[in-house]
């Protein structure tokens, strides 16, 4: 088998930095002082020394009443309750898995907050406890919603609703959690025939959509006896190249954004994708047609 | 000694600078998209990569309560120098390194913010040309800034020498690392003018302390709105892209 693989001089390397140049918001880095005035409060990326409200990140300040914050453009996942997030299980434990879901501290999926398989309205015995490695083992993946915020930042999740669960056949994109934009839903049914989840953690998950619905199963069970054509593996294939195409290129990854750049994706091959010209060109186009859609 | 020749009759020195002048610093944020933040910069021939991982959980033995660990490893290529030689990991002056960058970088980093949590700092030298310590503080300084970790503010390091006897030099490179004086080399904080870190290769003077390390301190102030420069442009290109993305504007 032949490959072909490129090798280039750092000074042909593309420059992936879409320009706009319209207005840039105050910028704030660490150390700066933010306000002098004694009347505010401080808040996240903030702090008080002399009486001065510091900057403690680089980004830009988010001003709520009399709370001052500035806010990173680049962090580890911080979550808010309702957030969805595709996590992966690293431990399981006593009544609870330990989840990996980007954050600063791990998360945690009590036995008391999924579905297990056999009704809503189920005791949890000691069986069940003993099960728990049945339901979900490590390295599994699975789509979660933040129920809670504990003291020290680390979140519970729960996935008491059949949306949420195990995840079986496709494949895991992992970009940086400020890329992702916040909306009402974070699950699509993209028309080529795919799914995708958005996590807010910065985890995206791209499956072929399904045709049978689960039963009332938990969302544990995973069908991986299915054999997936080949056209709808080059879907997904280029759908993940279109993804970290725009998040090289540091755009904003929502569902109109991956649909479009799919569509401008469709004159390269799934494999020329992966080069810098191409990744350039897709974002750019897509940008473009972003910014027409806003006039 | 070659003291002499450090600085010509002109006050050129060997790569034509005045005393007082910095070497060319160039840096880049954000170079790789497998950390949460990483930064490249050339300090002159100097050139170093830095990588943070995290704050991540800190595995159950190390874990502390109060505040986050500071993990860091330095690390030289093994082109880096002029004759090829192959640093194992754990080599003495490797291992002093991260010591020291350890104990520059928590004096900056907000440590209490995060309990139970660890950050890793991945420092790799591609180039050594003199001060790898202050290239690898302030490239370390850079990667933090770039994954979103809470700074008291930037740390910044310079190192500063003397040549022909009295005059201080600032930032030196390597030929005048070894064919000169004592280097002194400080990592500071420069907005509020503390000193986070000190180190002497060699003894001198005490009477020639104070402008040397004056010539230091100012060198890091230099440093540090090279650096506010760069990550104020970088904060630019990488907001304008995502259309200032989840940020109220």
């Amino acid at each position: 088998m032949s490959t072909n693989v490129k090798f280039r001089l750092a000074s042909d390397r593309v420059n992936t930095q879409i320009l706009t140049g319209d207005r840039i918001p105050r910028l704030y880095t660490p150390g700066e002082v933010v306000t002098a005035q004694q009347s505010f409060m401080r808040g996240h990326g903030t702090y008080v020394e002399d009486d001065d409200i510091k900057a403690s990140v680089a980004g830009v300040m988010e001003q709520v009443n009399k709370l001052i914050s500035i806010k990173p453009l680049k962090s580890r996942y911080v979550g808010e309750i309702g957030d969805v997030v595709v996590a992966r299980i690293t431990e399981v434990q006593q009544k609870r898995w330990k989840v990996d879901t980007n954050s600063r501290l791990d998360s945690v999926l009590l036995l008391s907050s999924v579905n297990l398989p056999g009704g809503e309205l189920r005791r949890r015995s000691a069986e069940d406890e003993q099960m728990m490695r049945k339901y979900l083992q490590e390295g599994d993946l699975i789509s979660a919603e933040v129920q809670n915020i504990y003291d020290d930042g680390s979140l519970s999740l729960y996935t008491r609703s059949l949306k949420y669960g195990k995840l079986s056949q496709g494949i895991l994109v992992k970009v940086f959690p400020s890329l992702i934009k916040r909306r009402k839903t974070h699950f699509h049914n993209l028309p080529c025939g795919v799914s995708i989840i958005l996590g807010n953690n910065g985890f995206i998950w791209i499956s072929p959509t399904s045709t049978s619905e689960s039963e009332n199963d938990g969302g544990f069970t995973q069908n991986l006896s299915e054999v997936i054509p080949r056209a709808d593996r080059e879907v997904i294939a280029r759908l993940r190249n279109c993804i970290l195409a725009l998040a090289q290129c540091k755009m904003m990854l929502y569902d109109t954004s991956i649909l479009y750049a799919f569509e401008e994706s469709i004159k390269y091959e799934v494999h020329e994708l992966l080069n810098q010209e191409a990744i350039f060109d897709v974002a750019f186009l897509t940008q473009h047609r972003l910014r027409l859609q806003e006039i | 000694m070659a003291n002499q020749d450090l600085l010509s009759d002109q006050g050129l020195r060997l790569d034509g600078r005045r005393a007082h002048e910095l070497r060319r610093i160039r840096c880049k944020l954000g170079v790789f998209s497998q950390p949460d933040g990483s930064a490249y910069l050339e300090q002159g021939n100097t050139k170093v990569l830095a990588a943070v991982y995290g704050p991540h959980q800190a595995p159950g033995k190390k874990s502390n309560h109060s505040e986050v660990i500071v993990n860091c490893q330095y690390s030289m290529a093994v082109f880096s120098t002029g004759e090829r030689k192959n640093r194992p990991r754990g080599d003495r002056k490797s291992q002093e390194m991260t010591i020291h960058l350890q104990q520059t970088l928590r004096a900056a980093i907000k440590t209490e913010l995060y309990p139970r949590s660890q950050i890793d700092v991945f420092i790799e030298v591609l180039q050594a040309d003199g001060g790898n310590y202050c290239a690898s503080v302030n490239a370390a300084t850079l990667a933090l800034i770039d994954a979103g970790i809470c700074l008291k503010e930037y740390v910044c390091a310079c190192t500063a020498s003397l040549a022909n006897g009295n005059v201080p030099l600032m930032d030196v490179s390597h030929l005048e690392e070894v064919s000169g004086g004592a280097t002194l080399s400080v990592a500071s904080l420069p907005s509020s003018n503390k000193i986070a870190f000190m180190e002497m290769s060699q003894r001198f003077h005490l009477d020639h302390l104070p402008k040397v390390l004056d010539h230091a301190l100012q060198g890091c102030q230099q440093i540090m709105s090279i650096l506010d420069k760069a990550v104020r442009e970088h904060l630019a290109l990488v907001g304008s892209a995502s259309d200032w993305g989840n940020i109220a504007k």
